[in-house]
């Protein structure tokens, strides 16, 4: 059943973001992204990995696409006759090349994992242990990086 | 495991191409362009949770969590460049930036 569900969000996944990406009207890409973003979360759940999918949902879903959304409001880039879609001919050579990336990736994950690997849930008591013993100085680095983002950003966004 | 680890890689494998098919196309719109990195990004951290899940380590989950928080730090970077490119040249069409000088 848990195998059943994992195709039919795969399937939502997959469609959402065709559909975002071949949407010329902004606002309504990310509304289709945010769609496949919800259903990767529950993925990410099937996968026994609950926070993360919390976590997907909170700042991928909420915070980013929001962000997005803001930016595209700010802009005023919401009309559609002024985002010209690419023509079809433009869209020819980037499909080939992604085609022969995801050829070679699965070809090299049909041949390469198919090696039996360990049972057993992670429990978010494990995930955080790894993530606050093991990984500690990441998650410090990790916020000095957020840090110099936040000054980044304002440094370019201010007034002159 | 619910389902073959070939699958997982699949997916991804599929999502990483259309994040590559979309950043590849849309020169016309940098925000575009900006989301086709966003789905690369996700794509990449399926494979890390599905890894996880693969060898029952939760490494693999603690480095999406990475991703997550590098992903949020390049989005207000970039976002702030665009909101400077826009003010600076009134467009956001990439072939439009390509000069160096003001």
């Amino acid at each position: 059943m848990e195998a059943t569900l994992f195709y039919i969000l795969a399937f939502v996944t997959v469609i959402g973001t065709v559909l975002a990406i071949t949407e010329k009207h902004p606002v309504h890409a990310i509304v289709y992204l945010v769609t496949s973003f919800f259903s990767l979360a529950m993925i990410f759940f099937l996968l026994s990995a609950p926070l993360i999918a919390m976590f997907e949902v909170i700042i991928y879903a909420g915070a980013v696409m929001v962000l997005f959304m803001f930016v595209i409001m700010m802009l005023d880039l919401g009309r559609p006759s002024e985002a010209g879609r690419p023509v079809v001919r433009q869209w020819l050579l980037p499909s080939v090349l992604g085609g022969v990336i995801l050829l070679s990736i699965v070809a090299v994950a049909v041949r390469h994992f198919s090696a039996p690997g360990t049972q057993g849930m992670i429990s978010i008591t494990d995930f955080s242990v790894t993530l606050f013993r093991k990984y500690g100085i990441a998650i410090e680095i990790i916020s000095m990086q957020l840090l110099f983002a936040v000054v980044g950003a304002l440094y370019l966004g201010r007034k002159r | 495991m619910i389902v073959p680890f070939e699958h997982i890689i699949a997916l991804a494998a599929i999502l990483f191409g259309l994040g590559l098919v979309c950043t590849l196309v849309w020169r016309s719109n940098v925000i575009m362009l900006l989301i086709g990195i966003e789905i690369m990004l996700n794509a990449a951290m399926l494979v890390f949770v599905g890894g996880s899940a693969k060898w029952g380590m939760p490494d693999g989950q603690v480095f999406a969590l990475m991703i997550m928080a590098m992903t949020s730090a390049e989005v207000s970077l970039a976002l702030a460049l665009v909101v400077y490119l826009h003010r600076r040249r009134n467009t956001v069409d990439v072939d439009e930036f390509r000069e160096l000088r003001d």
